[in-house]
């Protein structure tokens, strides 16, 4: 172990990381530097791979993608790849199309996010509340929209409304507006209503999860005592346990919302973002890897992530959410 | 409790479960529905067939679903172990040692689980066709990591941080080697937490479609979610609905399974990790 520490050093096993603390126990107390110094080395050779593979898998990309970003170049014409410097981001900021996806990207993240802490919490209450041989059973149901895969979930929902395929307009056909005719997904409205509808069944299980835990959190006694000064549901529920577990709603909404505004797969399965359902994920994906203008297509890159950087910096500055909180425990 | 509160908690039960399993139920009637019955516009098949089962093992979309499957499979097998060593590693590291970075690994890991999926890759597209990692296993284990690598750090740290670790001297204490506390005191304690990552780091990477699509372009290494959407009927006229319901149904099945089978270790595992205290 005294060789020089290498990062990158694939070969260090648990087996290596047991015996650390023995030496540490082994050497005297007035070597108490130099077992600090010995161990800082293994943390960082232990850490030391995971974090660079990190690194390496999305800054190197990311950097990248900023790069290339400030070239007009073009796949189908890579001879003509010239330097324009922010000359896409200007591109990019002056079309319609741009805006336009941005704001349904928006509107898709909050209305996804405000129905699924209402449902979510909703969900949570049943859980915690429910009788031992229930809970588990309900706990069970609600991860399997968490495990299916979101295409799954998404041709689910796409076969369920589709014209030709769906049964949904036969069911509703009371509903005015609905009947057998009605294509679902030919209509911006209408078809943002069953993408949201699929994204919001299978993302409310992680949700009602994260606020089980903070309910769980509350302690008892203060909606005991709530309960026994002559406090109604209603009461308890906004005065005493809801303030108390807004850590755990604020986490939930940060992670819901950065997780919503990349949203991808069900539309691209239902509408292609077809009709005004495009997302920025599905612009950016459109332009460099459908079109294969890769300059452009990285701008837009750039300008989600910065997007979903701004978000969590939002959360993290005004809302001082502590999303690393669980990393103080030492 | 009393009569109408248990009539009342089974309407509540009743309607979580139709709340979770409605769409799974609505695929599956789909893949038992014949070319002709998907039009029907009702909900249960007219009549029961398999052969849109048939069709993805042996028939038509045999070539499709097949080899996306045995892609899928392997892919996320591999990039599940590889995150779920190097995080392992780094967790004990983080949970047990003291040293500077510690809360920067963690902070970074939770800044790489948010990033766009689509911002990465574009720049992978263009790389991965210069250095022939374009359609390949590695091609797609690699990026799999930027998803698979956080969580799993993030889960297992927080499983670690549970264990008691001074087990270990204690069974030291009592005589046993330092090789025999780790393995008997310290395996079993640790290997649940390292199980549950596992699964959820494999659901996540089972879930990919971005990579999916943008990094593959043939069944050499296209996984199903990808697969899916390039599905197309027995002939050019027919609607794929029926062979791609099945094919989800069998992609579906693994995951219930493992959610049926593991179901606590699942929801502590998910919670631990994002939220504590």
């Amino acid at each position: 172990m005294s060789t020089v520490v290498n990062p990158n050093a694939p070969g260090t096993g648990p087996r290596e990381a047991a015996p650390a603390p023995v030496t540490g126990r082994r050497s005297a107390k007035p070597l108490m530097s130099d077992r600090a110094r010995s161990e800082r080395k293994l943390g960082w050779m232990l850490a030391g791979p995971a974090f660079i593979v990190m690194l390496l898998v999305t800054m190197y990309p990311i950097l990248q993608a900023l790069w290339d970003s400030l070239f007009s170049f073009r796949l189908t014409d890579p001879g003509n790849k010239e330097f324009v410097f922010l000359g896409n981001y200007a591109t990019v900021l002056s079309d319609q199309v741009f805006w336009r996806d941005l704001g349904v990207t928006v509107l898709i993240t909050v209305v996804t996010v405000v129905v699924e802490l209402v449902l979510g919490f909703a969900l949570a209450l049943v859980m915690n509340n429910a009788i031992r041989n229930t809970r588990g059973l309900l706990r069970t149901a609600i991860l399997v929209p968490y495990g299916i895969i979101t295409v799954v979930s998404a041709f689910a929902w796409f076969y369920a409304f589709d014209i030709t395929t769906g049964y949904i307009n036969n069911w509703f056909d009371w509903v005015p507006g609905i009947g057998p005719d009605f294509n679902w997904f030919s209509n911006t409205w209408s078809a943002l209503f069953v993408i949201m509808a699929s994204e919001i069944w299978k993302t409310t299980p992680f949700i009602s999860l994260l606020l089980l835990s903070g309910l769980a959190q509350v302690p008892s006694e203060y909606t005991e005592a709530a309960r026994v000064d002559g406090a109604s549901w209603w009461q308890r529920m906004s005065r005493v346990i809801l303030p108390n577990m807004k850590a755990a709603i604020m986490v939930a909404v940060v992670f819901r919302a950065l997780d919503a505004f990349r949203i991808f797969d069900n539309i691209f399965i239902m509408t292609q973002g077809q009709y005004g359902t495009e997302t920025l994920s599905l612009l950016a994906y459109r332009t460099s890897i459908g079109r294969l203008e890769i300059g452009l297509g990285s701008a837009i890159s750039v300008i989600l992530f910065v997007c979903v950087l701004l978000i969590a910096f939002l959360a993290i500055k005004v809302f001082k959410v502590d999303l690393a909180g669980a990393g103080k425990g030492r | 409790m009393s009569t109408k509160q248990k009539v009342g908690w089974a309407v509540v039960s009743v309607l979580v479960l139709i709340y979770a399993l409605f769409p799974v139920l609505s695929i599956l009637m789909t893949s038992f529905k014949t070319p002709a019955d998907l039009t029907s516009g009702k909900f249960l098949p007219t009549q029961w067939v398999g052969e849109n089962y048939a069709a993805i093992f042996v028939g038509s979309a045999r070539d499709l679903f097949v080899p996306s499957l045995i892609n899928s499979i392997g892919i996320c097998l591999i990039a599940t172990a590889i995150a779920v060593v190097l995080a392992t590693l780094c967790a004990y590291a983080i949970a047990r040692l003291d040293f500077p970075g510690k809360k920067m690994i963690l902070t970074v890991a939770l800044a790489v689980s948010m990033f766009p999926v689509v911002s990465i890759v574009t720049p992978l597209f263009n790389l991965w066709r210069q250095i022939g990692l374009y359609d390949t296993w590695p091609g797609l284990i690699i990026p799999y990591l930027s998803l698979t690598l956080p969580i799993s750090i993030w889960t297992l740290t927080a499983f670690f941080q549970q264990i008691p670790w001074d087990l270990e001297r204690a069974a030291q204490v009592d005589g046993a080697t330092t090789w025999q506390a780790f393995r008997k005191v310290i395996v079993p304690l640790a290997l649940p937490g390292v199980f549950t990552t596992a699964i959820i780091a494999f659901f996540i990477a089972w879930n990919d479609f971005v990579y999916g699509i943008g990094l593959t372009s043939t069944e050499a290494a296209r996984p199903v979610p990808a697969a899916l959407a390039f599905f197309t009927g027995a002939s050019q006229f027919q609607d794929p609905a029926g062979a791609i319901s099945a094919a989800a149904i069998v992609v579906t099945i693994p995951v219930v399974l493992l959610v049926l089978l593991f179901q606590r270790q699942i929801v502590s595992g998910l919670t631990q990790g994002a939220v504590k205290g």
